[in-house]
C-alpha cells in the first residue's frame, strides 16, 4: 500500500475521534445520571 | 462547602443514558463500522488511477454526510422550536446535540479531506467551492455552539441558538455560489489534476453504502444519548438553582 | 419609527464623533500596515481592493459594537420594548444608520488606497464601484445589525461577533474585492468582470435585510 501513513491516519483520526466523542458522551450521562431518580429522566 | 450526596438518588436509578434501543442501535453501529473497516481497508479494490488513496473515501464520505445530516437535523429542530407552539425545549436540545456531533465529524471531515488531498493532488488544500463552503460552515457551527454557550434564560438561549442555526442554512448557498464564482474566474483545475471524484465499481460502491449506514447508526446513537446529557444538563442547572436558593432561605432564618 | 431610530443613531455618532476621531483613524492605520506587511508596489497595487475590504469589514466589526453598546448601556433596547415599538423597525432604522457610517468609511479608505497605493480610478469603472460598493454595504450591515442585536448585552459578545460574522460575511468580502478589482482595472482586468458579482451582492443583501428584519424581533424580544 503506496501512502500508508496516510491512509491508515485518516482511519486512525476518524475511529479516534469516535472513540473519544462517544466515550465522553457516555461518561458525562452517567456522571449526570448519579445525581438523578429515574423519575427525572423522560427517556426511560 | 459541604457536599452532600444527592438525596435524590433512589437504589432502582439506572446509570447512564442507555435505554433498550439505544443498545441496540449501539451494537449495530459496532458491526458496521467493524465491516467498515473490513471492506475499506481490506476487501475493496485499489481505485485505477488514485490507487490505495481511494480508501480515504470510505472514511471521509461518510463522515462528511454525517455532518451535514447533523445540521440538516439542527436547522430543522431549530425550526420545530421557533415556529411550533409548544417551543419545545426539547427540540432546542436536539439541535444543540446534533450541532457538536456536526462539528465533531466536519472537523474529521476536513482532515481526512486534507490527507486525501496531498495524496492526489500534491497539496492539503485547495480553494474549491466544496471545500472551502465546508471550512466556513464548521467555523459558523463554532459561532452556533458559542451562542448556545452564552449567559441568559433558557428561553432567551433557545431562541438565538434556534435562529443563528436557520441562518447558517442561508448562509450555504450564499457561500458555496460566491466561491464557486471566484474560482471560476482562476480556471487552474487542470494544474492540479484529478479531481476527488471517482468511478466506482460495485465492491467500492458497497463498502461506500457501509461506511454511510455505519455513520448513519452512528449518528442517531450519538444524538439519542448527547441530547439526553443535555437534558440532564439542564434539569441540573434547575434543580441546582433551586437548591441554591433553598439553602439562601434557610441561611436567612437562621441569621435573621 | 425607522426614520427615528436612524436618526438617534446617527445622533449620537455625530455628537461622539468616534467614527471621525477614532474609527477612520484605525482604518487608515491598517492599510498604512498593509503596505508594511506587503512591501512592494506592484503587490499593493493588485491587491488594494482586498486589503480595503479588509480595513472595512474589520472596522464594521468595531463600529457596530459600538452602535449596540450605547442600546444596552441605559437599556434603550428594552425601553423601546417595553413602549411596544415595532421591532423590524428598529432593525432597519440600525440597519439604515450603519449604512450610513459604513459608506463614509469606504469613500475614506477608498481615497486612502488611491494616494497610498497609488490606484487610477477609470471613470468607466466608476459606477460598478459606487453600485457593487452601496450593495456590499447593505450587505453586510444586514448580518452585522443581526449578530449584534443578538450579542448585545451578553458578556463577551466583543469575541463573539467577529466569529460569527466573518463567516457568513465571506461572499460580501470575496463580491466586493473582485468588483473593485474590476473597477481599479488591478490586475489586468476589465470592467464588465465585474458585473457578475454585483448580482451576487444585491441577492445576498436582500436575503440578510429581509431575514434580518424577520429575525430581529425574536432575538431582542424575551
Amino acid at each position: 500500500m503506496t501512502d500508508a501513513g496516510f491512509i491508515l491516519g485518516s482511519y486512525a483520526i476518524t475511529f479516534g475521534s469516535i472513540l473519544i466523542f462517544t466515550w465522553r458522551t457516555i461518561r458525562s450521562g452517567r456522571n449526570l445520571s448519579d445525581g438523578m431518580s429515574d423519575e427525572e429522566k423522560p427517556w426511560l | 462547602m459541604t457536599l452532600d450526596p444527592p438525596s435524590t438518588v433512589s437504589t432502582t436509578s439506572r446509570r447512564g443514558t442507555a435505554t433498550a434501543a439505544t443498545r441496540a442501535v449501539g451494537v449495530l453501529t459496532i458491526v458496521m463500522i467493524g465491516w467498515l473497516g473490513v471492506f475499506g481497508l481490506l476487501l475493496s479494490p485499489a481505485d485505477r488511477d488514485q490507487g490505495d488513496a481511494v480508501r480515504i473515501m470510505y472514511v471521509h464520505v461518510p463522515s462528511v454526510w454525517l455532518a451535514y445530516l447533523a445540521f440538516i437535523v439542527t436547522a430543522l429542530a431549530s425550526a420545530v422550536h421557533l415556529f411550533g407552539k409548544s417551543h419545545s425545549m426539547q427540540a432546542d436540545r436536539v439541535a444543540g446535540a446534533s450541532a457538536e456531533i456536526g462539528v465533531v465529524f466536519m472537523a474529521v471531515t476536513l482532515v481526512t479531506g486534507m490527507l486525501w488531498g496531498r495524496i492526489t493532488w500534491g497539496v492539503y488544500w485547495q480553494w474549491d467551492a466544496r471545500l472551502t463552503t465546508t471550512a466556513l460552515l464548521f467555523i459558523s457551527y463554532i459561532g452556533y455552539l458559542a451562542v448556545r454557550g452564552l449567559e441568559g434564560s433558557r428561553s432567551q438561549r433557545a431562541r438565538r441558538s434556534a435562529i443563528v442555526g436557520l441562518l447558517a442554512v442561508l448562509e450555504v448557498p450564499l457561500v458555496h455560489w460566491s466561491v464557486k464564482l471566484w474560482r471560476s474566474l482562476h480556471q487552474e483545475a487542470t494544474v492540479l489534476g484529478t479531481d476527488l471524484d471517482v468511478s466506482l465499481d460495485g465492491l467500492m460502491l458497497f463498502s461506500l453504502f457501509v461506511g454511510v449506514v455505519a455513520f448513519t447508526l452512528l449518528f442517531l446513537w450519538l444524538l439519542l444519548h448527547r441530547s439526553r446529557v443535555l437534558t440532564m444538563i439542564d434539569l441540573s442547572a434547575e434543580t441546582g438553582l433551586d437548591a441554591a436558593l433553598a439553602q439562601r432561605r434557610a441561611e436567612g432564618g437562621v441569621t435573621a | 419609527m425607522v426614520r427615528a431610530v436612524c436618526a438617534k443613531d446617527l445622533r449620537i455618532e455625530q455628537r461622539s464623533k468616534v467614527l471621525t476621531s477614532q474609527i477612520m483613524p484605525f482604518a487608515l492605520v491598517t492599510l498604512v500596515l498593509f503596505a508594511f506587511a506587503l512591501d512592494g508596489d506592484a503587490i499593493l497595487e493588485r491587491t488594494a481592493p482586498g486589503l480595503v475590504w479588509l480595513a472595512m469589514l474589520f472596522s464594521s466589526m468595531i463600529i457596530v459594537q459600538r452602535s449596540f453598546a450605547v442600546e444596552t448601556a441605559d437599556g434603550a433596547l428594552d425601553a423601546l420594548r417595553v413602549a411596544g415599538a415595532d421591532m423590524s423597525a428598529v432593525f432597519w432604522g440600525k440597519w439604515f444608520a450603519l449604512i450610513v457610517q459604513l459608506i463614509i468609511l469606504e469613500v475614506v479608505l477608498v481615497v486612502g488606497a488611491i494616494v497610498m497605493f497609488g490606484i487610477d480610478l477609470r471613470v468607466s469603472g466608476l459606477v460598478l464601484l459606487v453600485t457593487s460598493s452601496i450593495s456590499a454595504t447593505c450587505g453586510l450591515s444586514a448580518v452585522s445589525t443581526i449578530y449584534a442585536g443578538l450579542a448585545s448585552g451578553v458578556r463577551g459578545r466583543e469575541s463573539l461577533l467577529p466569529l460569527l460574522v466573518l463567516p457568513v460575511a465571506s461572499p460580501v468580502l470575496i463580491g466586493a474585492t473582485r468588483s473593485a478589482e474590476a473597477a481599479f482595472g488591478a490586475g489586468g482586468t476589465v470592467v464588465s468582470e465585474g458585473w457578475p458579482w454585483l448580482g451576487l451582492l444585491s441577492v445576498f443583501a436582500v436575503v440578510f435585510s429581509f431575514g434580518g428584519s424577520l429575525a430581529f424581533g425574536p432575538l431582542i424580544d424575551d
